[in-house]
């Protein structure tokens, strides 16, 4: 149940930009705010997402800001780099139990005889992997909580002034957006400066990994990466404004979902989530507790196919 | 398996129109598993196919089709090979060496062109073709003043997509760049890796020998160069990681011993290596039977076996299995995985050649250079 009156999840906006057309279609009218901090040093770049909008944008400039955190308050800088590395080692750990898990529940996947040996094992494979999700989770969670226990970022008087600035900002807007990029970069600055809090009944617009970041956990995949197996990886937290869906941002391209194994494994891996393929012209839109889809946004189903969405 | 030349031959009598209608519409060479027919058709005395794949004898005779002016040669390869070839046409005492009229699949190279037989399982990557959604890097050109070398050098810089000033990039030194550009497609691989998020943004400098030969054989003069005059120059005028695991050095062939050896003179300074089908010729014992020009390279590689050192921290080595310096190259990996760098060596069914050198670019840049492919989805 989320407690703003809607929030959109959308595709990728480089070629179908759906911002403007679904602000129009939910009658928001009015400034946007928006976070471009994933996109690291262009962050200031969005005339074309100005231009595209066609009404008063307020970047609220999340990138720009951490630097000045980080540069006036060096004992934050260096708990929350602390914190990162504490992450990186956690995703090492994760990494190596997750690539022998998959690597089990994806030869389980492809073999079919003996059918009375192999399902519950096969059930079982991926019961496992979907343990070690949550436990990396929450082990990911406990380092996010020691942080904010030990540094207290919001009565830091840098990230102070800066939430009083943004909260000013935010209470001008009707919606916030916050688009792609850097995923773990700008759920860090979303975290920092703790936006979702400072309005919390704003409508929320967000594409790629800024519907990630908004999800309650950020799942990074490729299945095809130059390097490396390709096993989809529980990445962070996410800030858990929706729930029940995990974005898959570009998936047409990152996926290969013409293999109903690896297809098949992502989404029983994600349940009771549903993996979206948020590819271009994709919309979700989140009310109270239900979800309506627009356009033709696919799922990936535990059957290993692709399938148009019909959400509750 | 009943190749289709087989069928054409066991028809009885062929005519001109059963020869035209077997070449309609039919790709050549013909590629059934693992056969290769390769067909020439023309009035000859003798046809032979020349390859440099080492391991076949590299001028095997075509057999005339009774009765027609059509000629075939029926080859085995293993899966996945790529194999540049040309034809030798013989004419009383006149050969002519020819690219396969037949075949349209050619690839070029700074001596011409040869024609192309791709053997089943074999594609052109998708990655190293221009992509309309990726962003562009853009080529400007910087100049460095007399120095190493008597006259002034110029330099070509690889610039990617969105560069910006204030970032910090990675700089890799191109052997060869020129070449790299014209016949491995150097500049669309990377607008496409690096829009593709598998390579990081990085500056590229395409180097260009003077006298190649000479040069790239181990000379000090071209480390210096390198080392001492273009790096200086390429960090003061752009924004780069001056780090050594931010700095590469790459090259194909006396590029690939260029690039080593400024490694081993200058050790720190180059983190990451990219050393194509390098011509690591070595004599244990006595001389060496591969000319003149090698001598100097002869010289280095064996110093280098005496002692490696450790020139750099994480290698890319690859090699054609068909070429004849994949002994030199085999030899080399395990001195080079014992003086404790991190190493990658890869084989591909190929030749001494560019296409082979780009078709291993997106596994070796992605490795000594990743991309932030599983954090960015913009």
């Amino acid at each position: 149940m989320i407690a703003r009156p809607w929030i959109a999840l959308l595709g990728p906006q480089r070629f179908v930009p759906t911002v403007a057309d679904t602000l129009a279609r939910l009658e928001c009218e009015g400034p946007l705010a928006v976070v471009t901090a994933g996109w690291q040093e262009r962050e200031d770049e969005d005339r074309e997402l100005r231009d595209h909008v066609g009404r008063p944008v307020v970047n609220l400039e999340l990138y720009r800001r951490a630097e000045d955190v980080f540069a006036r308050d060096p004992d934050l800088f260096a708990a929350h780099r602390r914190r990162q590395d504490r992450l990186l080692e956690l995703q090492d750990a994760y990494r190596m139990r997750l690539g022998h898990a998959m690597a089990a529940a994806r030869e389980l996947l492809r073999r079919i005889e003996p059918a009375w040996a192999l399902d519950a094992e096969r059930e079982d494979a991926i019961a496992a992997v979907r343990a070690l999700d949550e436990h990396h989770l929450a082990r990911l969670e406990t380092v996010h909580r020691a942080f904010r226990a030990e540094v207290r970022p919001s009565d830091r008087v840098a990230v102070a002034e800066h939430r009083s600035d943004l909260a000013e900002r935010l209470a001008g807007v009707a919606a916030l957006a916050v688009a792609g990029g850097h995923v773990a970069i700008l759920l860090n600055r979303l975290r920092l400066f703790d936006v979702l809090s400072l309005a919390p009944r704003l409508p929320v617009i967000a594409w790629s990994a800024g519907a990630m970041a908004i999800s309650r956990r950020v799942v990074a995949f490729h299945d095809s990466p130059p390097q490396g197996p390709g096993n989809a990886e529980v990445l962070d937290a996410g800030l858990g404004a929706v729930s029940g869906v995990t974005p898959l941002p570009h998936a047409e391209r990152r996926l290969r979902l013409d293999d109903p194994v690896r297809v098949g494994l992502l989404a029983r891996r994600l349940a009771p989530d549903v993996g979206v393929a948020f590819d271009p012209g994709a919309r979700v839109l989140f009310r109270g507790d239900r979800f309506s889809v627009w356009h033709e946004t696919r799922v990936l189903a535990g059957d290993g196919r692709v399938t148009a969405w019909r959400a509750s | 398996m009943r190749l289709a030349i087989q069928e054409l031959t066991e028809r009885g009598s062929i005519g001109p129109a059963d020869v035209d209608g077997f070449l309609r519409d039919r790709r050549v060479p013909i590629i059934e598993g693992p056969h290769v027919t390769f067909l020439h058709r023309g009035d000859a005395d003798a046809v032979h196919l020349q390859h440099w794949i080492r391991g076949l004898p590299s001028s095997q005779p075509f057999r005339r089709i009774e009765g027609t002016d059509l000629w075939y040669l029926v080859v085995d390869l293993p899966e996945g090979s790529r194999v540049e070839y040309k034809l030798e046409v013989v004419r009383g005492d006149r050969r002519e060496l020819v690219r396969d009229p037949l075949n349209p699949l050619e690839a070029r190279d700074p001596f011409g062109a040869n024609s192309v037989c791709q053997a089943e399982g074999y594609r052109t990557p998708d990655w190293a073709v221009a992509d309309p959604e990726a962003r562009r890097g853009t080529i400007e050109e910087i100049a460095i003043p007399p120095g190493a070398f008597p006259e002034e050098r110029r330099v070509r810089v690889y610039l990617p997509a969105r560069f910006r000033r204030t970032r910090r990039y990675p700089l890799l030194l191109v052997h060869d760049g020129t070449d790299y550009l014209r016949y491995a497609a150097l500049q669309e691989v990377l607008d496409n890796l690096v829009y593709r998020l598998e390579v990081a943004p990085l500056v590229a400098a395409l180097l260009d020998p003077g006298d190649r030969l000479r040069e790239y054989a181990a000379d000090p003069a071209h480390a210096r160069f390198v080392a001492d005059e273009v790096v200086p120059a390429l960090e003061a005028r752009y924004p780069l990681n001056a780090r050594p695991e931010a700095r590469g050095l790459m090259g194909a062939s006396f590029g690939a011993v260029a690039a080593l050896h400024a490694a081993w003179l200058r050790p720190g300074t180059f983190g990451r290596l990219l050393l194509q089908s390098g011509s690591f010729a070595f004599s244990d014992i006595g001389g060496h039977d591969r000319g003149a020009v090698f001598d100097p390279v002869v010289e280095f590689v064996n110093a280098f076996r005496r002692e490696p050192g450790r020139p750099s921290e994480r290698l890319f080595v690859s090699c054609g299995q068909y070429e004849s310096l994949i002994y030199e190259n085999r030899s080399i990996v395990p001195l080079l995985q014992a003086s404790g760098m991190t190493v990658r060596y890869v084989e591909a069914r190929d030749g001494h050649n560019w296409e082979n050198w780009r078709d291993r670019l997106r596994e070796g840049l992605s490795w000594l250079f990743p991309g932030p492919l599983w954090l960015v989805y913009e």
